[in-house]
């Protein structure tokens, strides 16, 4: 058998690895130019990183493209910190935490990025944010509203509300305006956001003088809610509330429309996702609480709308207007700090107050803010979802 | 009593999926003595060949029921025509090998049409075009889509046409002879390699059927989805006694009704874990399956 591997073959085999190795370095070493030090003159290294594919790849391409299209305006404005540009770096973690994590390690070791934009679901912020936090790097998420994301340290902001807002907003909406005694409430048991949202909704609805029966569980990716289903409607809730993010949403809302369950059903801003309109018409009488509505007359607010529908020829959803709002906030910081030194631009962040897309943008001492939510009404016509604004709830 | 009913009928129609599925590892297994590991990812196949033909004749925007058959029987072809390749390329040279290295084989054949599937297609899930529009009947208090009742009806009308031709046809008795012995049966004149190829081809144009069916009532399809329900109908067939076409059946039901029934109590996310708990103790007490009987082998 040796004898096949004679000398040219052996030398070819070489070449070949020369070449991987020659692509390989090449690869790694793609990143721009004058990158890297926290200090100097270069572009500003920022990283984002986001389910671009997998199952939540709706969100990761969203919040791209809100993070995209406020680098390009602060670039066009001059940059910051005389003149410097924001230089962009994304990393897809397929929608898998363990990847959110290791997405972050190399944009942090690897590229030298001084600041860390990102996540929408809350697992994978909770997977990464431990990471910014060991190297000092400031970790904005754009959209993730699990409690425990900010809790992580103290490099780590958000500039969405917190899901014991979130569900508070939902369960007032069920019991004041649906006139909702009872409710049902589907969780997936795989996802933190969806947990945490059902422990504060719970609290909240039943603090309300409600009824809230036993949650029932799902995993990501489960397809069959039937029997689940069924379950619920032998104790006829009033509402049902699906804390879970929009692919399952849309197949839940199907099967219980299938089962004949009629009722509204309520979820969160988790349900915004290209996917959702999968459900069609059973998404008919479905409500959810949200960051922004794209509706509102603020000037503020169309003048994004208008300029991101020119950009990528569609409206924004909610996901991309927050990923937009984060990268002002923290371009906001840098000037203010003077520099992109990370314990400077953490001190910067936490005396952060912007105006932005989703409303003022102020910091707390928990590196949370204070927003007010909308309720919409979603629904299906012409093969499109649309979100109509209802009201909007202040903290 | 009506939500008893209710989850009947759910746990049928999620056990007629992994009928279906099941159908074609026993087929497989049944000639070849070969667990066509690759089979679940064929019904992947079958789905996004579906998708596929469905978008390239925009049925998401005009449905129709005879168009959607037609789907189904192109997507049926293709994927026949893919069972015949996996065959030639992968089975039928490590044939004459010991069974382990056609086991592991199989396993290699799956997971590159898994992971080959996520570079061709992307890891994104898909959604399926509504080629039939779903509607819900009441009988009696208890709700059915057309499309689970179209699913269960065609794993009824699979199982008896796989019986009709295994027992009732030449080519079926070809089948069975090749199970029984090949070398015999290639010595009476039997052209094994033909019928090797037509088994794998009939077991993959159900899955594809399955696959289509399924994305059908639950419109979410990427390139992993065979794997767990792969896993499962494997499970009904051994459950069933592998080899065996009403056993198939019978434990794609069982499973089905199993998962649903775990479903409705408060241990919901158990869910999976009750197809691998009975893998276990089938194997630990009547290896053969419920119908299956164990053939004494020559030594």
């Amino acid at each position: 058998m040796n004898a096949i591997l004679s000398v040219p073959a052996w030398r070819r085999g070489l070449g070949l690895l020369a070449t991987v190795l020659t692509l390989f370095t090449a690869a790694c070493e793609r990143r721009p130019a004058g990158g890297g030090a926290t200090t100097g003159t270069g572009d500003i290294v920022i990283g984002m990183y986001g389910s671009l594919t997998g199952d939540g790849a709706s969100f990761g391409i969203s919040s791209r493209e809100g993070t995209e299209m406020a680098v390009e305006e602060v670039n066009a404005a001059g940059g910051l910190l005389g003149g410097r540009k924001f230089a962009l770096l994304v990393e897809d973690d397929q929608s898998k935490p363990e990847e959110a994590a290791s997405a972050v390690t190399k944009l942090i070791t690897q590229d030298k990025a001084v600041a860390i934009l990102g996540e929408v679901a809350s697992r994978r912020s909770l997977a990464a944010a431990p990471i910014a936090q060991r190297y000092n790097v400031p970790m904005i998420t754009p959209s993730s509203t699990n409690e425990r994301v900010t809790e992580v340290g103290d490099y780590i902001f958000r500039v969405c509300f917190i899901d014991p807002f979130q569900g508070e907003v939902l369960a007032k909406f069920a019991f004041n305006d649906l006139k909702a005694k009872k409710a049902a409430v589907l969780k997936d048991i795989a996802q933190d956001y969806s947990v945490g949202l059902t422990d504060s909704i719970t609290r909240s609805f039943t603090g309300l003088g409600g009824q809230v029966l036993d949650p029932v569980s799902y995993s990501s990716g489960d397809g069959d809610f039937r029997a689940v289903l069924t379950q619920i409607r032998t104790q006829r809730p009033d509402v049902i509330f699906v804390t879970g993010y929009y692919p399952e949403a849309a197949i839940i809302a199907r099967q219980a429309r299938e089962l004949g369950m009629n009722m509204p059903l309520l979820g969160g801003d988790g349900w915004v996702g290209d996917a959702l309109k999968n459900g069609r018409e059973a998404l008919n009488n479905t409500f959810i609480s949200n960051h922004y509505s794209g509706d509102n007359s603020d000037p503020v607010v169309q003048n994004f709308v208008k300029g991101y529908r020119t950009k990528f020829g569609h409206e924004p959803d909610a996901i991309a207007a927050l990923a937009y709002d984060a990268v002002k906030v923290l371009a906001d910081a840098m000037t203010r700090a003077g520099g992109t030194d990370g314990p400077k631009v953490r001190d910067a962040l936490a005396t952060a107050d912007v105006v932005g897309v989703t409303g003022r943008l102020k910091v707390n001492e928990k590196r949370n803010m204070d927003k007010p939510a909308v309720i919409q009404e979603v629904t299906f016509k012409d093969g499109e979802v649309k979100f109509v604004y209802k009201t909007t709830i202040n903290p | 009593m009506q939500t008893f009913l209710q989850q009947i009928i759910n746990g049928l129609s999620l056990g007629a999926i992994y009928a279906l599925i099941a159908l074609g590892y026993t087929m497989v297994y049944g000639v070849l003595r070969l667990i066509n590991f690759a089979h679940g990812d064929v019904y992947m196949l079958g789905a996004f060949a579906g998708y596929f033909l469905a978008n390239a004749l925009q049925l998401d925007a005009n449905p129709s029921v005879l168009w959607a058959i037609l789907v189904t029987l192109g997507s049926m072809a293709i994927c026949a025509g893919i069972g015949i390749l996996i065959e030639r390329l992968a089975y039928r040279p490590v044939r004459h090998h010991s069974r382990l290295s056609a086991l592991i084989t199989a396993i290699g054949v799956s997971l590159f049409l898994e992971y080959g599937g996520q570079v061709v297609f992307g890891a994104t899930p898909r959604f399926f075009p509504q080629m039939i529009r779903s509607q819900t009947y009441i009988l009696g208090g208890v709700q059915i889509t057309n499309q689970n009742l179209l699913i269960i009806l065609m794993a009824v009308a699979v199982m008896f046409g796989l019986h009709f031709i295994v027992h009732r046809t030449k080519v079926g008795k070809a089948m069975r002879a090749t199970s029984y012995n090949l070398s015999a049966a290639k010595l009476m004149g039997i052209n094994t390699d033909r019928v090797i190829a037509f088994t794998f081809a009939l077991g993959s144009a159900l899955a594809a059927a399955g696959g289509v069916m399924v994305a059908l009532a639950i419109p979410r399809i990427e390139p992993l989805m065979g794997m767990m329900t792969g896993l499962k109908a494997f499970v009904a067939a051994v459950l069933g006694g592998i080899g065996n076409i009403p056993g198939a059946m019978l434990g794609g039901m069982l499973i089905g009704l199993m998962e649903t029934g775990i479903s409705a109590t408060a241990y919901s996310t158990y869910r999976d874990a009750v197809a691998f708990g009975v893998l276990i103790l089938i194997l630990l007490f009547r290896p053969a399956g419920l119908l299956g009987s164990s053939r004494t082998e020559k030594v």
